[in-house]
């Protein structure tokens, strides 16, 4: 018994290197716990349910061989300051060849530090801010839209809407929403619209009561901001208990998530920039389809998958794509092969630029407007901008609606 | 000006909230120098209560403040068993780092089980309107139930046995004891009814805004501010500091960016804290 036991300790030890070999571990972390966490998950899932996948169709194929997928990742508790500590151990004690974005621009951005100290490949599906991406990396890559084209489909809206509406731009003091309405503020005052109030708030505000008062004493007719996911929420349900009378409200992050419908009458009417909606239907070169991906996602987590999910899901998919496009796992070319890479997902369009002030950031994929509307006597998302990917008709002005 | 004054009282109104939520602590406080860092855990408890029983009973919001009151108290009692008792008379230190270790095992549960979802219950009551500014029923109630809960407490402090018991050992607990006074059963009844009152206050304000299980960090937040600016150890000064707070936001906000709310916040409270160190409405020490 002991000689058998020997044999199969030998025989494990020679066999561990050949399975090492056939491995890629992709590392990241994840907001288990804290404030992200909702956001989080949905990513973490995404990314999960892309690694499960590829491991059922046997891997990715690297010249005329296979690579299963192997995750390491830990919880970054939704704090900046442990993203560098953990992505360092990612990278040098458990050995992840690539790695994936935290979520939140907060968060990406130190992690992108160490990243590209290390040579690292990072897909980055969780922080939209630019900043990042203007400091000369070269293997940072951001599969979705950036932050200051967030808002760009809103403003075309309301334009189309009313030429001469007045907006109220009030969100989160965090990068991601100062970039994302900065951006927003421009693109109005070009389209000839007026902004009449621009403010930024705490993240730990928790009544907007008197915020709410001073939108309605500026006269606006129309209220883009929020940040993230209680403020969003909160900003909503107070606009509608004080009546403030907005005929276009835009909110950040909060909308895109299926809770909001529990504001009942208070989610009515707003619209979310989407990175992704069920509704859009691109034809994928790669990857599965927009119903494949659904449906799937629904049987195996019985939730309905947000964009957060997919854009998890895609940073997955153009991994897979640029290291078999590649045939090799060395970072240099599969840099190369994502510089190169011009191909449409189920979550869009996806080309990165590669100017070196730029490098990484994501030109092609196009974000859509969705608003909460009452289809059938159930409330839901709907998008209804760009008008060639609407499902149903824009509500405005919000009154209309209710 | 319509705007200012509808600012300020819907100040006024939600620092009524915010009051009755910092009675509960700086009662434990008065009773026996415990700062109780569970106060944010336990107003989330109230907002969840809120939602679960008004969702799974089907019931209006507000049949649920008797359960979430008495459910409260004998949670308190619980934690005060488990994380004070030990603790009273000890340096601050102590008691703060046990109950700061409940919070994070409650906040951490109450993360799993939930995750840190929105959750919001619809409150459907005709406001006032003025003008263009509308202030909401739900505030006005929540207001007027704060202030009639703390008119309570301040009845049962002064006019019942155990009111005066606990008012008796938060003057002098050995004096307390040498006249027969239980007082170990009675600071056990002081945290029961200071986290009953923050339930309750997370419960009321779970009624004007939505919540995730970490809203409470942001209410505990404000409860140390209320608490300095009324008194430490006062729960009636609590309620006009909650008041002040207000106030001070609905008047400060529409003069300045409202990123700078925050900042006269706290510069406020560092200047309370210089010019009257035992808080502006305090009273002798030990009086509740």
């Amino acid at each position: 018994m002991k000689r058998l036991c020997l044999l199969a300790a030998a025989a494990t030890l020679f066999a561990a290197p050949a399975f090492a070999e056939d491995t890629i571990t992709v590392g990241f972390t994840d907001s288990q716990t804290g404030p992200l966490n909702v956001d989080s998950l949905g990513q973490q899932r995404g990314y999960e349910f892309w690694r499960d996948e590829v491991n059922a169709a046997g891997g990715i194929k690297v010249g005329d061989k296979k690579y299963t997928v192997k995750f390491v990742s830990y919880d970054d508790q939704s704090v900046g300051g442990r993203v560098q500590q953990l992505y360092t151990r990612l990278i040098n004690e458990d050995h992840a060849q690539f790695l994936f974005s935290p979520y939140s621009s907060g968060l990406t951005a130190p992690a992108a530090v160490i990243s590209e100290q290390y040579g690292k490949i990072m897909i980055d599906s969780g922080g939209a801010e630019e900043k990042p991406f203007e400091l000369g990396n070269k293997y940072l890559f951001m599969v979705i839209t950036s932050a200051s084209h967030y808002l760009s489909g809103a403003v075309e809206a309301l334009k189309a809407k009313d030429p001469h509406a007045k907006i109220a731009m009030v969100y989160s003091d965090d990068p991601f929403s100062k970039a994302v309405l900065t951006a927003a503020k421009q693109q109005a005052l070009a389209a000839g619209l007026q902004v009449v109030m621009d403010e930024s708030y705490s993240p730990s505000t928790t009544d907007f009561g008197p915020i709410v008062n001073k939108i309605i004493s500026s006269n606006a007719d129309a209220f883009m901001g929020g940040g993230h996911y209680s403020d969003g929420a909160t900003l909503a349900r107070q606009m509608h208990d004080q009546k403030a009378g907005m005929k276009w409200i835009s909110i950040l992050v909060a909308p895109a998530d299926d809770k909001f419908g529990e504001l009942g009458p208070a989610a009515l009417g707003v619209t979310v920039p989407s990175q992704w909606e069920l509704q859009v239907n691109y034809k994928p070169q790669f990857g599965p389809t927009t119903a494949e991906f659904a449906k799937a996602f629904q049987d195996k987590f019985h939730a309905k998958a947000d964009y957060h999910a997919a854009s998890g899901y895609t940073s997955g998919v153009v991994l897979q794509h640029a290291i078999e496009q590649a045939g090799s796992i060395d970072p240099e070319k599969v840099a190369a092969a994502l510089n190169a890479t011009d191909i449409t997902t189920f979550f869009g369009h996806v080309k990165f630029m590669t100017d070196p002030g730029h490098h990484g950031l994501q030109e092609a994929h196009k974000m859509v407007l969705a608003q909460w509307q009452n289809t059938d006597g159930k409330l839901g998302r709907q998008v209804v901008w760009p008008l060639e990917a609407k499902s149903a008709d824009l509500i405005y002005p919000i009154s209309a609606s209710q | 000006m319509l705007g200012i004054l509808a600012s300020i009282i819907d100040g006024v109104l939600v620092g009524l909230v915010y009051g009755l939520a910092a009675m509960g602590l700086t009662l434990i406080w008065g009773v026996m120098d415990v700062i109780n860092l569970t106060h944010g855990a336990m107003i989330v408890a109230g907002m969840m209560a809120l939602y679960l029983l008004a969702n799974a009973l089907g019931i209006s919001p507000y049949l649920t403040l008797p359960p979430v009151l008495i459910g409260g108290f004998f949670v308190g009692v619980a934690l005060y068993w488990i994380a004070i008792h030990r603790m009273v008379g000890r340096p601050p230190l102590m008691s703060l780092l046990s109950t700061f270790s409940v919070n994070l095992i409650l906040i951490g549960v109450g993360t799993a089980v939930w995750g840190t979802a929105l959750f919001n219950v619809e409150v459907s009551l005709p406001g006032i309107t003025v003008g263009r500014y509308t202030f909401p029923g739900a505030h006005i109630l929540a207001a007027v139930l704060a202030a009639v809960i703390a008119a309570l407490l301040y009845v049962f402090l002064h006019y019942t046995r155990t009111g005066k018991a606990m008012r008796a050992v938060a003057n002098n607990r050995e004096a307390a004891e040498l006249v027969g006074i239980p007082t170990t059963r009675v600071l056990a009844i002081s945290v029961g009814v200071g986290v009953a009152l923050a339930g309750v206050s997370g419960m009321l304000i779970g009624t004007l805004f939505p919540f995730t299980i970490l809203s409470g960090d942001g209410y505990q937040l404000k409860g140390f501010i209320v608490t300095v600016l009324g008194g430490f150890g006062n729960p009636v000064g609590a309620l006009l500091g909650g008041v002040a707070l207000g106030l001070l936001e609905g008047m400060v906000t529409p003069f300045v960016p409202v990123s700078w709310t925050l900042v006269i916040e706290f510069a406020l409270f560092v200047l309370v804290l210089i010019a009257f160190p035992g808080g502006i409405f305090a009273s002798r020490r030990g009086a509740l």
